[in-house]
């Protein structure tokens, strides 16, 4: 080789470029947070670990807001950011946090169980580092997270995950996978130790109604839907009907299946006293055949192809040329929730929880979900977290 | 972290070391060279717990 060392300086000094142009956006990325303004509901903030003390100081520990009310009654969870990559919940959970009152009974949200996928990226499928949504006072940024943990985090992934305790054999992705992990255990991994969190959350504070939110691909069966083990099918029924016949939108049920462990709506009603719910809102932009993962088919689920697909019959939901946006993800989100509540108080009146603040489906479409967001510059001193 | 994480980052930091000792000692090949360094980039990534 004629000019060595001019060559390998020339090519040394083009991967340290290289490393520090795609290495910075990301190493930035992982540090971004979104504030969260705490409505006048919220009485306390918890951390996780506050359920089990190893996570404290790890990327497992997350806010858990409690907003209590007046009155005795009932106690509900809801969690969103188990699969940080699926917003529409996430967004949920924040416009709750920031409006919602809670006059009868006590709820905990949750808006990012999964603190270390919130914190992950997925280049290789072109994710977008984040997304902005409109508000009344200028963008708000969101960090767009990841389906599993990060490996930074949790390491290294076994050849085989062995569910713990069902000894279900699962891929090994999955142990990183926070609604493959539950009901956990306070040895595990990382993420084992977050679901037994919750867990302990759920059974300390005699939680009766527990709610994972999440969003599912217009190709994957079980989307747009309500799914629910035996022991909630009723309720879930309830609010199926209801919203159809209420608010105008589908939301059907789909049973837990027995057989397929780790999941938050199969173990939380097998190892706790509480009724389980996973939402799913269809996402678009998850789908595989789509353009490209942009900001854009992230908030209004406009695809050319799907709209193809849609047309051959293709997807499990209705798609036309409004795509499927994220204000309607959300407002879904919103109006099942508040329905479950609903129903759940019915059928069991000493347990009730009532809320009041929280925007249903029409008034999130209508105003978009930006519209529920405060500005964190003008809000009172100690109520601004970080997610 | 757990001990077999930081054997992990042990390893890591030792390939890195190897490839760069590799990178220094090569005398022929340009695409050895650059081979060197792209095998290089994740690994570097993972010791600055960047990705």
């Amino acid at each position: 080789m004629k000019n060595e060392k001019i060559l390998k300086i020339a090519l040394g000094a083009l991967f340290a470029a290289l490393l520090i142009a795609g290495g910075i956006p990301l190493s930035k990325h992982h540090r971004f947070r979104t504030p969260v303004v705490a409505g006048p509901g919220v009485t306390r903030v918890l951390r996780l670990s506050d359920f089990l003390p190893s996570l404290k100081g790890t990327a497992g520990d997350t806010n858990v807001y409690v907003l209590e009310g007046r009155e005795p009654g009932g106690a509900a969870l809801f969690m969103a950011g188990t699969h940080p990559n699926e917003p529409a919940g996430i967004i949920a959970a924040m416009i709750l946090i920031e409006n919602a009152t809670v006059e009868k009974g006590t709820l905990y949200v949750i808006p990012t169980l999964n603190v270390s996928a919130s914190r992950e990226t997925r280049p290789g499928d072109g994710y977008p580092l984040y997304f902005d949504i409109p508000t009344p006072w200028g963008e708000k940024r969101f960090r767009m997270g990841n389906r599993d943990a990060s490996p930074l985090d949790q390491w290294p992934d076994p050849d085989v995950y062995i569910h713990y305790p069902e000894k279900q054999l699962l891929s090994f992705l999955d142990i990183r996978n926070t609604n493959r992990t539950w009901p956990g255990r306070p040895n595990g991994l990382l993420m084992e130790r977050v679901t037994y969190a919750a867990m302990e959350l759920i059974r300390k504070n005699q939680v009766g109604l527990a709610v994972d939110l999440h969003g599912a691909e217009t190709m994957f069966p079980v989307t747009n839907c309500i799914v629910a083990p035996e022991k909630a099918a009723k309720i879930a029924t309830m609010v199926s009907m209801t919203v159809k016949a209420v608010e105008g939108f589908d939301n059907h049920v789909e049973p837990s299946p027995q057989n397929f462990r780790g999941l938050s709506h199969r173990e939380i009603g097998d190892y706790s006293d509480a009724l389980p719910f996973l939402l799913e809102a269809p996402i678009p932009f998850l789908d595989q055949p789509t353009g490209p993962k942009t900001v854009k088919l992230m908030l209004d689920g406009k695809d050319p192809f799907l709209l193809k697909l849609a047309a051959s019959k293709k997807l499990f939901v209705p798609y036309d040329e409004n795509g499927w946006p994220l204000d309607k993800r959300v407002g879904q989100h919103a109006s099942v929730l508040l329905e479950l509540l609903r129903q759940y108080s019915k059928k069991f009146p000493e347990q009730a929880i009532r809320v009041s603040g929280f925007p249903r489906y029409a008034d999130i479409v209508q105003k978009g979900a930006g519209a529920w967001f405060h500005d964190p510059a003008e809000a009172v001193a100690g109520s601004v977290h970080e997610e | 972290m757990n001990i077999i994480m930081i054997f992990y980052y042990l390893i890591t930091a030792y390939l890195v070391f190897i490839l760069g000792w590799n990178f220094v000692r090569e005398k022929k090949s340009v695409s050895h060279l650059i081979l060197t360094l792209l095998v290089l980039t994740p690994l570097v990534l993972r010791l600055l717990r960047v990705k």
